[in-house]
């Protein structure tokens, strides 16, 4: 075994070879050379819809030359809240985290300005509506980008012949299968009448009176369309108006022919009361339509999403964004802005569409036609309307317009629903607008 | 010089060996050896349990942004709101009631079980002990179904006697007693199962004695039972207390806190204010609270455990 020894000169020599090797070579990107990209996603409840966005990561992935990791995170019990909170105090983990409504301006302080990313994707896919603005802007800086996956309407889902049968009303004929609605009766007062006709006739309309986003979302809609607002947009405390008291009235009414235990649902009690072939409406996004499809056929068959009815200050249908938010203390910022361009491309809100059925609806003016809307079914047609291809309503979110960090406590505190039903359980008026003034001062802290 | 430098390389040595011989017996004592050996938990209850407790303590005294100390500005503010109150009163209720009825049912099943005969008193503790350890989210969620507005079992039960149909957990009363009815169905069998040990720890002859002194069935529990289990029902009681004051899945599940808010108790409220409704810190808050309220009942619970210790 022969031993050869390195001479100081050929040290030298071989080192400066190596180095004028490395500097002159041609840059060659390795298998993850822009680097590693952390995601939390929404972990969809339409099962096979978190594959559209693990594929359409992977493509970005494999052009961009960057490791992804993807962690799926359901919103049951509040996980996803539960995960920002966490992150935002830790100042670490995911560089991308998708957040429901009210949590960029939550974490304002903490996230990323994506005005870069948002200003060509406006230009590109069309404008944003204004409850997006309103969730999604602080102080003109774009806090998050909105994401197609999970946003949703919490529009009406009719029973056909429920209704048809028992409140003289053809949903179908009212929002037909490619052409704009006819509408122009469908107003609170018809809506009032046609819960009565449904609960004498033993089908009640399936509306919550709970402490859950659901409940509360039809609230929302319900006061806007009388112009309620408990704060408005200055951070004013406008509880006791002629529009709140109005508001009030009809839920009072309202809830006389709801189920008695509304007050208890939780956002799981309305689907469950349409598949049971219980109700003939209730104010849902399609997805208690796609699970009755599977376990109830009879009654998918039966059912229509349509519009919001109007009230005396316009129509008003709850509105419900997911965002993408990109915190600011994440390792690989630019990756993160990239990747949200390549999610929020027409060619990928339309595959999210395509697997979810329908259920995620894009934010912009331009993505509100494709066709999974028109051919979903059965009744064909039936998720036509879901996505307001008219611009008939106003997307809303219940709270609004008062500050966001002001109205989320409104929100989660289901203010709207608890004094509506102190009302309607035989507080006074003004005992229960008292009431609710009380807790929105408690709401004022900063 | 050199007799110095030996000197003082002797004293230096004599020192060390000294020294050495000491820490060997630090070392060596039992209670150097034990401090060692628990070492690891301490360490792991500072880091799990000390230091988010400090932690909650300095959140619960800041601003709502968390930018600013606030002393005790956001315990003031809890002071005028209604809800709190409620809160309060809720808890106060919902524990109380829950412990003194899983302490009964304990102690009557404990009784039952007691006086099965030996072969097959195994197979009943066995099964009397499911409910506790079920996790209590997924036995809830069961319950739910049951109180469920479609398709509850009990209203479908119930409907054949003509009853109902009762709103299980739309009513402040009904939901009330239905996450308590919860909460016992859960916890009695801890009860049992505790009361069970104290009573086979009380001695033969007591009972001989006091039946040859012709006491009855009731004397014997007053006299006998109840004095030699005294200390067994203060600690299952105070531990009870504190864990149904705490408590947080059963009352998330069926209720949320509602109706009206009229179900909440410190730990979902808390839950409510803090997460879903960003105040952090008055969320930190309304969970701190529940700590004054146990530390007073633990006081008076543990002085008469340790009075009647001293008796002894």
């Amino acid at each position: 075994m022969s031993r050869k020894t390195l001479t100081r000169r050929q040290f030298v020599a071989a080192t400066a070879m190596s180095s004028a090797a490395l500097i002159t070579a041609p840059y060659v990107r390795g298998a993850y050379a822009a680097g590693k990209l952390s995601i939390g996603f929404w972990d969809h409840w339409v099962p096979g819809a978190n594959q559209a966005s693990t594929d359409l990561v992977n493509e970005w992935a494999a052009k961009e030359k960057v490791e992804v990791s993807i962690d799926y995170i359901t919103s049951n019990n509040k996980k996803i809240e539960l995960t920002a909170a966490a992150e935002a105090q830790a100042k670490s983990g995911h560089d991308i985290l998708q957040m429901p409504s009210w949590w960029p301006q939550a974490y304002a302080e903490n996230l990323e300005p994506l005005n870069d990313v948002m200003e060509p994707l406006l230009k590109q896919n069309g404008e944003v509506n204004g409850t997006v603005k309103y969730l999604g802007q602080s102080g003109g800086k774009w806090l998050a980008v909105p994401a197609t996956p999970g946003s949703q309407i919490k529009g009406p889902c009719s029973r056909i012949d429920l209704m048809k049968k028992h409140a003289g009303i053809d949903v179908q004929e009212m929002y037909p299968v490619g052409a704009p609605p006819k509408a122009e009766n469908w107003t609170m007062e018809t809506f009032l009448k046609a819960a009565e006709a449904c609960q004498k006739a033993g089908f009640a309309f399936g509306i919550g009176l709970g402490e859950t986003t659901d409940s509360v979302d039809t609230a929302g809609a319900i006061f806007q369309s009388f112009g309620a607002e408990l704060v408005n947009a200055k951070g004013d405390i406008t509880v006791k108006t002629d529009q709140v008291r109005q508001a009030m009235e009809f839920y009072k009414k309202l809830i006389a022919f709801l189920p008695p235990d509304a007050p208890s649902w939780d956002d799981a009690s309305n689907n469950k009361w349409l598949i049971s072939g219980r109700g003939a409406m209730i104010l849902n996004p399609p997805s208690a339509w796609a699970v009755a499809k599977r376990d109830a056929p009879q009654v998918a068959e039966q059912c229509w999403t349509h519009g919001f009815p109007s009230g005396p200050k316009g129509r008003f249908a709850p509105y419900l964004p997911y965002f993408w938010g990109v915190w600011s203390f994440g390792k690989n910022k630019e990756a993160a802005k990239s990747l949200l361009v390549h999610l929020s491309a027409p060619s990928s809100i339309e595959k999210f569409v395509a697997v979810s059925g329908g259920y995620d609806l894009p934010a912009y003016a331009n993505m509100t036609k494709f066709k999974t809307w028109a051919e979903e079914g059965p009744p064909k047609g039936t998720l036509f309307h879901y996505p307001d291809p008219y611009k008939h309503q106003t997307l809303s979110i219940a709270a609004s317009p008062a500050p966001p960090k002001i109205a989320q406590q409104i929100y989660f505190q289901a203010t709207l629903t608890k004094m509506a039903l102190r009302y309607a359980r035989g507080e006074r008026l003004d005992q229960a607008l008292a009431w609710a003034e009380g807790e929105c001062e408690g709401f004022m802290r900063s | 010089m050199a007799d110095v430098v030996v000197e003082r390389g002797r004293v230096a040595r004599a020192t060390g060996a000294r020294k050495g011989k000491s820490l060997r017996n630090a070392l060596g004592r039992k209670s150097t050896v034990a401090f060692f050996l628990t070492l690891p938990l301490i360490l792991l209850i500072a880091l799990l349990v000390l230091y988010p407790a400090f932690y909650s303590v300095h959140l619960a005294t800041l601003n709502k942004a968390m930018t600013k100390f606030v002393g005790l500005g956001n315990f003031t503010f809890l002071f005028k709101r209604e809800t709190f109150w409620m809160v309060v009163q809720q808890s106060c209720i919902f524990a109380i009631t829950a412990v003194i009825f899983k302490a009964m049912i304990g102690f009557v099943v404990a009784h039952f079980v007691h006086n099965i005969p030996a072969k097959g008193q195994r197979k009943w503790r066995g099964m009397l002990l499911v409910p506790w350890v079920i996790p209590p989210a997924m036995s809830t969620l069961a319950w739910l179904w049951l109180f469920d507005p479609s398709y509850s079992a009990f209203n479908y039960t119930l409907s054949f006697f003509g009853v109902g149909p009762i709103p299980w957990l739309g009513e402040t009363f009904w939901a009330r007693f239905s996450v308590i009815l919860v909460n016992v169905w859960y916890g009695a069998p801890f009860f049992m199962i505790m009361y069970l040990a104290a009573l086979k720890s009380v001695p033969d002859q007591l009972y001989e004695a006091a039946a040859i002194d012709g006491a009855n069935w009731w004397q014997r529990i007053w006299y006998v039972t109840l004095p030699m289990m005294r200390n067994i029902i203060a600690i299952t009681t105070l531990f009870s207390l504190i864990v149904t004051f705490a408590n947080f899945d059963i009352v998330r599940i069926l209720t949320s806190g509602g109706p009206l808010d009229t179900t909440h108790l410190f730990a979902t409220w808390a839950f409510q204010v803090g997460i879903q409704s960003s105040d952090i810190p008055l969320g930190a808050c309304v969970s701190l609270f529940m700590v004054p309220i146990l530390a007073v009942a633990a006081i008076f619970i543990l002085r008469d455990v340790t009075k009647r210790g001293n008796e002894a």
